[in-house]
């Protein structure tokens, strides 16, 4: 009796196996990759309709974030300042510059600049700036190096995981309440940071929340 | 087999290029591919409401509404005039020890060090850019005003400095008049304000 199959079927098997351990790596290893905000969100950098730069006003002027986003230490939001915060100077500095004309005629016309949002978090996440900010969780934990960038950029996930890595271990991030606005600001070295993190979570008496209701309420 | 694996080295170089690596920039918002209830219908601060004619979501503040429980029956607490006349001396809501000085450093470093200098001489760094308006605190004028008249200008502004009622508080504004004061005090000291072994050290 002549073979059913010819002799190349001994290898299919082993072909099959092996295209699906690949397609089935691939495709996990893609999923992972790029399902995940530190894709999705991450670099986010949309067009604003005024070259606002972080890195001007903040490292070369020296301002503090609280010039600006004044309530950012007294409430949940944080929040973009108004035509007037900017005219305050450039009524004096630049008060031709064409690329401040939004913000000259936003504060005539009393109508405001439309920024674009970078960081939303879902509706369903219940988070607050201030009880973070005035526990010595500093901007650069959760927007990273703002002082340098001359345009905002989602420079952190956001995450569920980002959140609670904190939750779990506040004293690897906390630190002294009048750092919290110094985004260059780092302990010596870990053990530093651990020691006086324990110190702080101690003495503050800090217990964020991890079960799903802190959040999620 | 070949062709397979051609395929698949060609479609993984593709769709790498397309989509490219972490943390790109990108001028595009984030996908959101199941939004589940990730945008709800409420309105949350500082976004826009069609419903109000200048579709805004935030309603400005009627003028002269008071936070709730906040307010105090005070006119010169509030205003810094007696009788509209600007007032000497302080309002008897405000209790003057260190935690008051401590905050009327902190706001004055936030809002004001950035134009007139950490020690009020007015040459903070916008000076060098342009702003040769900003006067200094230690001349006789500014030591003869009245404390009412710095609330004033510090809550309404003045000629070419803007107003910082939306972001300081009453008491913080009091809080900042107050720290203005010590400035002042400390730029043109009398030789009481040091202690008798401290002058002694300096021989006076
Ligand atoms: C001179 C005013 C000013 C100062 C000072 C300032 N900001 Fe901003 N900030 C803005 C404006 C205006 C925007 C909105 C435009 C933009 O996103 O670039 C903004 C946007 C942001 C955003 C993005 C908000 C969003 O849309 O999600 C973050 C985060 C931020 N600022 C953090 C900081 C931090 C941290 C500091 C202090 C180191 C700081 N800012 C100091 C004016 C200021
Ligand atoms: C403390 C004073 C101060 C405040 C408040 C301030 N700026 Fe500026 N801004 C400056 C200075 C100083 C410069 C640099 C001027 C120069 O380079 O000569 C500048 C430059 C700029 C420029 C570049 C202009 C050009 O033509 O190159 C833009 C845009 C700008 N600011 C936007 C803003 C916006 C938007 C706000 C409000 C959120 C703001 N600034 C608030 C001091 C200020
Ligand atoms: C613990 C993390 C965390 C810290 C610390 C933090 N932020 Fe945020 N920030 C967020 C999140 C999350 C959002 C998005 C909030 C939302 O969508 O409601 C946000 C949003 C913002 C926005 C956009 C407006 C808003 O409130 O939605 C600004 C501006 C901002 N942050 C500034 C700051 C500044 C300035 C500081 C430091 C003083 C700071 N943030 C510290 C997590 C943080
Ligand atoms: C770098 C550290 C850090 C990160 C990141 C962080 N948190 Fe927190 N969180 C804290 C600390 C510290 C507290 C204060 C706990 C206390 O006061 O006992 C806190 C408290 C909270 C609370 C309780 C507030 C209340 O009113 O009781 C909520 C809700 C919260 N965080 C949500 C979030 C969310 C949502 C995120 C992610 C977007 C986040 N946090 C990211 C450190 C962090
Ligand atoms: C520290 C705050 C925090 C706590 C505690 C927390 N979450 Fe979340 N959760 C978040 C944030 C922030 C997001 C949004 C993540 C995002 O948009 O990437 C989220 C998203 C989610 C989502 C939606 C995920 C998606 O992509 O659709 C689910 C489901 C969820 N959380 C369940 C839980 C459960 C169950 C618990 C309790 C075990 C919990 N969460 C505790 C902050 C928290
Ligand atoms: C954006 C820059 C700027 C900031 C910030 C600023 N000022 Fe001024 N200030 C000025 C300028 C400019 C003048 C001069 C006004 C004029 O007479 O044209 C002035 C004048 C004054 C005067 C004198 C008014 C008079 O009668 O001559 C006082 C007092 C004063 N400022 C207090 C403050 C205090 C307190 C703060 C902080 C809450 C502050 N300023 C923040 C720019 C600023």
């Amino acid at each position: 009796m002549a073979n059913i199959f010819p002799k190349w079927s001994n290898t299919v098997p082993l072909k099959i196996i092996f295209a699906v351990l690949l397609l089935g790596g691939a495709i996990t290893a893609g999923v992972t990759y790029y399902f995940t905000p530190k894709y999705s969100r991450v670099g986010y950098m949309p067009i604003q309709p005024v070259a606002y730069d972080h890195s001007l006003h903040v490292d070369q002027l020296g301002m503090d974030c609280r010039y600006c986003h004044t309530y950012v230490d007294r409430s949940e939001h944080a929040n973009i300042p108004d035509a007037g915060t900017c005219m305050n100077c450039h009524n004096q500095i630049l008060p031709d510059s064409p690329k401040l004309a939004p913000i000259r005629a936003s504060y005539e016309s009393d109508q405001p600049v439309e920024w674009v949002r970078i960081h939303k978090t879902p509706d369903y996440v219940f988070f607050n700036h201030a009880v973070h900010v005035n526990r010595g969780v500093s901007c650069v934990e959760c927007h990273g190096q703002v002082n340098e960038m001359k345009e905002v950029f989602h420079a952190k996930d956001h995450s569920m995981t980002m959140c609670l890595e904190c939750h779990r271990n506040p004293e690897k991030f906390v630190r002294p309440l009048d750092k919290v606005y110094d985004l260059d600001w780092k302990a010596a070295s870990e053990e530093a940071q651990l020691k006086l993190g324990k110190k702080l979570v101690h003495e503050w008496d800090i217990n964020p929340p991890e079960s799903c209701s802190g959040c999620h309420r | 087999m070949r062709y397979f694996i051609t395929i698949f080295l060609f479609i993984s170089i593709a769709l790498v290029s397309i989509l490219g690596f972490r943390g790109s920039k990108s001028r595009k918002p984030p996908l959101e591919i199941f939004p589940d209830m990730d945008r709800q219908y409420k309105f949350l601060p500082q976004t826009a409401n069609p419903h109000f004619s200048d579709g805004r979501a935030d309603r400005p503040v009627v003028p002269g509404s008071v936070e709730f429980g906040s307010y105090v029956r005070d006119e010169f607490y509030n205003t810094g005039k007696i009788r509209g006349q600007f007032g000497h001396g302080f309002p008897s809501p405000i209790y003057v020890n260190r935690e008051f000085m401590d905050l009327g450093q902190k706001k004055y470093n936030i809002t004001c060090a950035v134009c007139h200098g950490q020690t009020g001489d007015g040459n903070g760094i916008t000076k060098s850019y342009g702003m040769v308006a900003t006067p200094t605190y230690h001349d006789d004028r500014m030591r003869k005003m009245t404390n009412g008249e710095i609330f004033d200008t510090i809550s309404n502004g003045k000629n070419n400095m803007g107003a910082y009622k939306s972001k300081l508080s009453i008491k913080e504004r009091w809080a900042v008049m107050t720290y203005l004061r010590a400035l002042q005090r400390a730029h043109n000291p009398k030789p009481d304000d040091i202690s008798s072994e401290k002058r002694m050290e300096l021989g006076l």
